[in-house]
């Protein structure tokens, strides 16, 4: 195992030697349509089974709710009014005055008189709707994979994630060891899609990996062949970006500085920053408003990323007691 | 669209239903264009715009009226485009009167028949006449709405007896087209779009700098829309609107200008390049009328005149190639090109006709490709209905779709109005190949042809349509070999000699090179040929559909090309083919000034090279390409040859882009404001509530909710509109049997305002039912501040949303009550599509009644309104207007009378 925490190359970590460089996605949350086109573009190629019970589920145009085992990516829908707009503006702002790594460089509307900034409508909307496609992190430091004890869960030399469905034992730690609540184990619930048009619909083929830890794999098996995940090749208005990651975080901030400068000081990264309790994300996302309203996490902590203060406080435990016991048999000897 | 500095999206949910399309606004916003969305509904393109102005359905006349009025009372019309460009100067006959003078009405109405005597509409001559249409004489209105004839104009303009038509370039005259368009908005006010369209004036004015900012030599604005300007009883019109606004802001033939005209489907236009309407033959010729077009010389000179300008006047070369396309050696010179094999016309028979006809008994088989009308169409119950008196019913679909199903599981059984064994229909089902199962093109929104290669095999009995109707066809003319009969001549005649492969699937490009054409004679005989200019009356060259010969020159399959557009100028000539000419902007000669030089560098794409002697640029010329900038050829020469140097528009009779339409519409030569069918707004700017001219069909069967200002209106006091979502398509066909597709929309619902649903009691995602005069249905409820409720009139006006992709039946994924069974079939008048985008209903809570109480529910709701067969259903709505005395209009509020 390397490094607990904090920023590190995760593949050279993980000692793979001559890896290609780190790949990530960078999901920008301001040209996001809805469309849903990520979610059927990512279960056609996956073979992942529908996961609904085919009723709304009363989140406005959002029906399949969360990431899951058979959903790896997921379109929120948030309806907000005037007053969270302004709220969002100002939470956004303050991130960039309080210099916050994960705004980057500080953009050219920090320092800019925001009353020149033309904020007449339409620019101050009296409602929104937030569109956001969430997908797994891939984590410089990953809670599922650390918790894994089959070494089912491995880091790629692309520096993402992935389960390997015939080691997984379906044991469900690395459910507990998300901070993201993204990585689940596939129930049996659920309806297979036929992949032949031949298979009838009334016989519908098994559901694969029942009980297997599942999650998004950035399309590793098309990674390998140099091909962009289904996902973002899906994406009509470019809003899923992949590449190299360092490349996806650059493009990133310099598309909240550009935001900003237009006056639009709700959009704040997430994920892009490497201190934070993960050590950055794989996928970076420019969001409109504060994490929880996508229903992220504001601040995702990897359990073993408290491992070392972890030890070291057990460790001082254990020299207490040593201590305390060999001074009781000193006493006692005295 | 990716050049434009804004965009206008009004009447379209182009990010929701155009995705793919939507990466070029989306491209256009990172360059800083302002994107523009004036809907009903917030929608997913409103997230996604500068701004969401909403609007009330069917009122967007007054809005773009209005932006006419501001850009002409503040003079912001571009003065160099618009006086070269258009008509503006051009006088109309002495004889014309306005809308403005008649309460509503334009001159020539006839109220017995409901429909206008156009030429008091025309240009003037200079001896004091009019100019009319070339042949047999004006045709009246409700002949030309009888074959829709405003579909004819897909490639081109109305025909003209010559272009020497009266000028006062001054523009000073009253009879000008630009004093006569000034005139008719001048009452098309910002008071005006709040009291009709319920816009903040602030609003409005956002809209108006917007658009007048971003127009003029250095910038350029674009209006994108779909049905939801197209689908009323005067969306012809709407469009009209759009393009007099375009014309005036100098938008029209340059980059990141245009209208662009959202379709459907993959290739919807492709199907109405090669039509599978009643009323068109290939390349926007129009089908023969009986009476009318009885000899190929009385159709060739009703279609365009040889002393019109542009290339409409070779008309004759293309019908004569298409004819020699079809029927090859049987068409010569002496059978007149076998004209007499096409069918003639006698009256209507666009889908809603049909099914009228259906229920006559007047119809015994009907064939069902790619639709689902039981779901899909207006009026879902007439649909059905219609069907179950059909002798036999082919359906060739994906999947078991309601069409094919309603006799077991359709809402009429439920309802206890059919009985599965009372049903004589049979009903074929014979299973199709997907677009991934076979090859051919699809012809998409900017008329660009992209190939689509075979992936796969189709499984088990699926067929291709191209397989199937070529063994339909062999099947019918292996029954009639041997016929001496004279009306089999035009199928045993017929060219139906296509290679198959091992399956027995025609070769797909062998198609397209027939509808490209060939040279027939000569040394290059048998050759594709490379342009329709080639194209020649004389029976020497054959094509298939004239606009797009060149898409097979040199033998290449040129729809097939893919090179990026990374790796090619801006206008990516290599990527697929567009017709006409692989031009990707029509009309591109007014992307520069009359001197033929570039209107700014900014927007520079087609100029006129004086060393050279021709024009070139980043795109195929627009015009003959070595007429100089100050050409002035006689107008009387006739076709090209008669085009100015500063005559754009070539496809119109006088070169001139047409603010005011002296002929082809049959519902008014300028766009005025109507209240649609049901409405429960008054009619503001005119006494006349409805257009006039709209094509009614009083039936038992097709009740209408009363108009604002007459009894019972108040029974059915909301509006509501039908669209789509991203997730499904159209009537589901393609998306309710796909669990991907179904699990992301799994139930039909409703969107209402917070504040509607505090005013009827609904419960968020409870159940309602709506109920209009023709049904009720049921649907989950979505409460969202995405609707607002409209001040309009001094009242709010409520709107509901209604997705119209569930239908009920048995065998999809996810099923659901049908939005269209609320609808009535009320036409426009020009081309015949329904008004589906609004019209009114009542909302309540909870779910609606089983069996016969649901027919007992709408019937309670027809008898409190007191709806009759009459009701909505007169031509003219002001008595006072009937006699068509000319009186000053513009009295509000006073509309809606019976």
């Amino acid at each position: 195992m390397g490094q607990l925490s904090g920023p590190t190359d995760p593949s050279a970590d993980a000692r793979w030697e001559d890896h290609p460089p780190r790949k990530g996605f960078f999901t920008d949350t301001s040209i996001c349509i809805g469309c849903k086109a990520c979610e059927v573009a990512c279960k056609e190629w996956n073979h992942n089974p529908q996961d609904g019970n085919l009723e709304l589920l009363k989140s406005s145009y959002d029906n399949t709710g969360a990431l899951g085992a058979s959903t790896w990516r997921h379109v929120a829908f948030v309806e907000q009014g005037q007053e969270r707009v302004v709220q969002a503006r100002e939470s956004g702002r303050a991130l960039v005055s309080l210099g916050m790594p994960a705004i980057g460089p500080p953009a050219p509307a920090a320092d800019q008189d925001l009353s020149e900034v033309d904020t007449t409508p339409p620019d101050t909307p009296d409602f929104r709707w937030l569109m956001s496609s969430d997908v797994c992190k891939h984590c410089t430091h990953a809670g599922c994979l650390d918790v894994c004890p089959t070494g089912a869960l491995f880091r790629t030399e692309f520096g993402t994630v992935v389960v390997q469905d015939d080691v997984c034992n379906g044991c469900g730690t690395c459910v507990a060891g998300c901070p993201f609540g993204v990585i689940e184990r596939r129930s049996d619930g659920t309806v297979a899609v036929a992949a032949q048009r031949e298979e009838p619909h009334a016989q519908p083929p098994a559901v694969p990996n029942v009980g297997i830890a599942q999650k998004c794999t950035l399309c590793y098996d098309r990674l390998i062949a140099d091909e962009t995940p289904a996902c973002a090749k899906a994406c009509p208005t470019t809003s899923i970006k992949f590449g190299d990651h360092d490349h996806m975080v650059e493009t990133a901030r310099a598309r909240v500085a550009e935001l900003h400068a237009q006056g639009l000081t709700e959009a704040r990264l997430y994920g892009a920053n490497e201190l934070d309790g993960v050590g950055g994300t794989g996928s970076v996302f420019l969001l409109l408003d504060e994490p929880e309203v996508y229903g992220l996490p504001p601040d995702p902590r990897v359990p073993t990323a408290d491992l070392p203060r972890m030890y070291r406080r057990a460790g001082m435990a254990v020299a207490g007691m040593v201590a305390a016991a060999a001074l009781a048999f000193l006493r006692g000897r005295a | 669209m990716a050049n434009a500095d804004c965009i206008v999206i009004q009447g379209s949910n182009m990010a929701e239903c155009h995705p793919v399309g939507y990466q070029w606004v989306a491209e256009a916003k990172a360059r800083g264009a302002k994107v523009i969305h004036v809907d009903p509904r917030f929608t997913r393109t409103s997230a996604v715009a500068d701004k969401h102005i909403p609007i009330r359905a069917g009122s967007d006349v007054v809005l773009l009226g209005a932006l006419i009025n501001y850009v002409i009372s503040n003079d912001l019309w571009f003065k160099e485009y618009v006086s070269a460009y258009t008509n503006a100067a051009t006088l109309v006959h002495a004889d014309y009167r306005d809308a403005e003078d008649l309460g509503g009405l334009f001159s020539g109405f006839n109220p017995e028949t409901g429909a206008y005597d156009t030429a008091s509409w025309s240009y003037a001559e200079e001896a004091g006449d009019a100019i009319g249409e070339p042949g047999a004489g004006s045709e009246h209105g409700s002949d030309a709405s009888a074959r829709a004839a405003g579909h004819q104009f897909g490639s081109g303009g109305p025909a003209l007896e010559h272009a020497r038509v009266q000028r006062d370039d001054t523009l000073q005259d009253p009879r000008t087209v630009f004093q006569i368009v000034k005139r008719h908005y001048a009452r098309y006010t910002p008071e005006m779009v709040h009291d009709m369209c319920g816009i903040e004036v602030a609003d409005f004015e956002y809209l108006a700098r917007a658009i007048t900012e971003n127009s003029g030599r250095e910038r350029t604005t674009c209006f994108a829309y779909a049905v939801g300007w197209t689908q009323h009883s005067l969306g012809a019109q709407f469009i009209r609107a759009a393009a007099i606004l375009q014309l005036l802001l100098g938008n029209l033939g340059r980059p990141g200008g245009g209208i662009m005209a959202l379709r459907g489907h993959a290739s919807i236009q492709g199907s109405t390049d090669i039509p599978t309407l009643f009323n068109l033959l290939p390349g926007y010729l129009p089908m023969p009328t009986a009476g009318r077009h009885d000899t190929l010389s009385q159709y060739l000179e009703a279609i365009a005149s040889k002393k019109q300008k542009g290339f409409w006047a070779d008309a004759d070369a293309y019908t004569v190639s298409l004819l020699k396309a079809w029927w090859g050696e049987a068409a010569n010179a002496e059978n007149d090109w076998a004209y007499d094999y096409l069918p003639r016309l006698t009256g209507a028979h666009g889908t809603y006709e049909t099914v009228m006809g259906m229920l006559e008994d007047e119809v015994e088989g009907y064939f069902l490709l790619g639709q689902n009308p039981a779901v899909g169409s207006a009026h879902g119950r007439m649909q059905r209905l219609g069907m179950s008196h059909l002798k036999w019913l082919v359906v060739r679909d994906l999947n078991l779709i309601e069409s094919a199903t309603w006799w077991k599981d359709g809402p009429e059984i439920e309802s206890g109005e059919l009985h599965t064994e009372d049903i004589e229909t049979e009903v074929f089902f014979l299973p199709a190949a997907t677009h991934v199962e076979k090859a051919g093109s699809f012809t998409q929104t900017q008329r660009l042809l992209q190939w689509r290669h075979q992936a796969v095999a189709p499984p088990g009995d699926c067929q291709s349509e191209l397989q199937f109707f070529f063994e339909l066809g062999e099947r019918i003319r292996q029954k009639l070999a041997g016929s001496d009969d004279e009306r089999d001549r035009p199928l045993l005649d017929l060219t139906w000699d296509y290679p198959t492969d091992a399956h027995g699937d025609p070769n797909p490009e062998a198609v397209l090179a027939e509808i490209n054409g060939r040279h027939l004679e000569g040394p290059d005989a048998g050759k594709p040929l490379p342009a329709y200019t080639e194209l020649r009356a004389d029976g020497t060259t054959s094509a298939g559909c004239w606009i797009y010969t060149g898409v097979y020159a040199g033998g290449i399959n040129h729809a097939a090309n893919r090179k990026p557009g990374r790796e090619q100028g801006p206008a990516a000539p290599e990527w697929g083919w567009a017709w006409p000419a692989n031009r990707r902007i029509l009309y591109n000669r007014a992307s520069a000034d009359p001197d033929g030089k570039p209107w700014s560098e900014r927007k520079k794409y087609i100029w006129w090279d004086q060393e050279q002697g021709r024009w070139v640029g980043d795109d195929v010329p627009d015009f003959p390409v070595d007429r100089a900038p100050g050409s002035q050829p006689d107008p009387a020469a006739g076709g090209p040859e008669a085009l100015s140097g500063d005559d754009p528009f070539i496809m119109q009779a006088d070169g001139k882009g047409w603010l005011f339409a002296p002929k082809g519409l049959v519902d008014g030569p300028l766009p005025t404001h109507y209240e649609a069918q049901e409405s429960p707004v008054a009619n503001a700017l005119y006494p006349q509530q409805q257009s006039p001219a709209r094509l009614v069909f009083p039936r038992a069967d097709n009740l209408s909710a009363p108009s604002a200002g007459t009894s019972g209106a108040e029974v059915y006091p909301y509006v509501f509109t039908t669209y789509r979502l991203t997730e499904h398509h159209t009537a589901g066909g393609m998306s309710r049997w796909l669990p991907y597709l179904s699990e992301l929309q799994p139930e039909m619902f409703c969107e209402v305002s917070p504040e509607l649903a505090a005013e009827r009691g609904l419960e968020p995602y409870g159940w309602a039912t709506i109920v209009s005069p023709r049904s009720a249905i049921e649907a989950r409820v979505l409460v969202t501040e995405r609707m607002t409720p409209l001040s309009v009139g001094g009242r709010t006006v409520h709107q509901i949303g209604l997705p119209y992709h569930w239908g009920v039946g048995n065998d999809a994924v996810v099923s659901g009550d049908a939005a269209n069974d609320l609808l009535g079939i009320t036409l426009d008048p020009n081309v015949q599509i329904q008004e589906s985008k609004v019209a009114s209903c009542d909302i309540r809570p909870g779910r609606r009644p089983r069996g016969p109480a649901l027919l007992a529910l709408v019937a309670e709701y027809q008898a409190r309104a007191g709806t009759t067969i009459e009701t909505g259903n007169r031509a003219v709505t002001d008595p006072a207007a009937e006699g068509i005395e000319p009186k000053p209009g513009g009295h509000g509020g006073a509309g809606g009378r019976r």
